[in-house]
């Protein structure tokens, strides 16, 4: 399910299945998208912060373009204690390799690998991301 | 840190420079100047009559000039800014003394000690180049220069979030006579015709803006930066309805200088001259790493 901010608009509440994953995506060439995603955190359960919760930053591959600053994000990372993911969307190798990513993400966070749970899986991502 | 000579230096202001970053150059001597004159002279001329440069059927008379701008630095470890000069000397009015500069390009390094201090004894570090004039010969002496000192030349660009800082520190800068609004200049994404939209302020709205947002003279952060430049996008969001943030910063202007996102800068004021080579030095050195 697609988003452009949080909340979900409560009319369709019923109608909506479980949500198992959330990527909230931050384009780098805009200080709206980081200002967006900050404003849409306050909407999220703080359940979803074990595990259930990634930022996908995109547009990096061109550092000139840059608007948002890198330490802001990694701040939220680790303020939000969940991972971070870098997508460069125009190149469709990185785009079908993130889509994977996310998606080995999602069957986990919905409990359809057996023996890995959202929360250890999230841990495991931040750890190997501070080496 | 020394102020240059605002006599030696004003030539360099109100002209427009694109910028590039250089690797440091190999076993470059100021001692060399004039032979490095008499050679790059010579290669222009192979190069013209290749017919790769300008007008063909004129005979051309390009002199080289190579000089030293001991001003503008920043450290004393700093190496001697070296001035580049084109000019044309037509054959057709020999008795014209008059040569017209048609092309000037410098190198310079102010406040460059983090490139400099491991460097080994044959480098020379002049990590920034501000060229003026066609492009065509820009090529040309730039060739020359990558060939006979090893090192490489490379477009530099100013992203955004730099910009941004260059519009609160040049807003924060003491100037005598504001008559020049302040302005930004952004491009607007994905959309089927380019639109750039143009934000002028006031200069003393701006600096009084500024003002409140700076805690310490002299000290600038990311935060304040960002509180500044927010309060302009949602002045502008109050009146137009329209999310600058979500736009890219393209050009700023101000009293102190004009940088465009190609890398393109303007000098207007020779006071803060050395302040903003300060700045872009350390740019250049950053592509450089």
């Amino acid at each position: 399910h697609l988003a452009s901010s949080l909340p979900l608009p409560s009319e369709r509440d019923h109608l909506r299945p479980r949500i198992d994953l959330i990527a909230f995506m931050i384009d780098i060439k805009s200080k709206y998208s980081l200002k967006n995603v900050k404003a849409s955190l306050a909407h999220v359960d703080a359940s979803f912060f074990l595990g259930k919760v990634c930022f996908l930053v995109t547009g990096v591959g061109r550092v000139n373009y840059c608007s948002v600053e890198m330490n802001a994000i990694w701040n939220l990372g680790e303020v939000y204690c969940s991972p971070v993911l870098f997508c460069e969307i125009e190149l469709e190798g990185i785009r079908v390799a993130t889509a994977q990513r996310l998606l080995r993400m999602l069957q986990i966070c919905a409990g359809h690998v057996p023996g890995v749970s959202a929360l250890s899986f999230g841990s495991l991502m931040r750890r190997s991301a501070d080496d | 840190q020394e102020n240059a000579d605002p006599q030696r230096t004003a030539f360099l202001l109100r002209k427009q420079w694109t910028l590039y970053s250089v690797t440091p150059l190999y076993r470059f001597s100021n001692a060399h100047l004039r032979d490095y004159a008499r050679l790059l002279s010579a290669f222009i001329a192979a190069e013209q009559q290749k017919g790769l440069a300008v007008e063909v059927g004129v005979e051309l008379d390009t002199k080289v000039a190579l000089s030293s701008l001991p001003d503008l630095k920043g450290s004393d470890q700093d190496q001697a800014a070296i001035l580049v000069q084109l000019s044309l000397r037509s054959s057709a009015s020999p008795k014209n003394s008059g040569e017209k500069l048609i092309w000037s390009g410098w190198f310079c390094c102010v406040s460059g000690d983090d490139l400099s201090e491991n460097m080994p004894e044959d480098f020379t570090c002049l990590p920034l180049f501000l060229a003026n004039g066609a492009e065509s010969y820009t090529s040309i002496v730039g060739s020359w220069f990558q060939k006979t000192f090893d090192c490489c030349f490379r477009r530099l660009a100013i992203s955004p979030l730099i910009l941004s800082w260059m519009a609160a520190m040049w807003t924060g800068c003491q100037v005598d006579k504001t008559e020049s609004a302040m302005e930004l200049v952004f491009s607007v994404p994905h959309l089927p015709q380019p639109l750039d939209i143009s934000y002028a302020i006031h200069p003393e709205d701006a600096k009084a803006l500024w003002d409140t947002v700076q805690k310490t003279p002299g000290e600038i952060t990311q935060e304040e930066v960002d509180v500044f430049m927010d309060c302009l996008y949602s002045h502008f969001h109050r009146h137009f309805k329209i999310h600058l943030s979500a736009t890219k910063l393209v050009k700023v202007s101000t009293a102190i200088a004009s940088a465009h996102c190609d890398g393109i800068i303007k000098f207007l004021q020779s006071q803060y001259l050395t302040g903003v080579l300060m700045l872009l030095t350390e740019l250049a050195i950053s592509q450089i790493e």
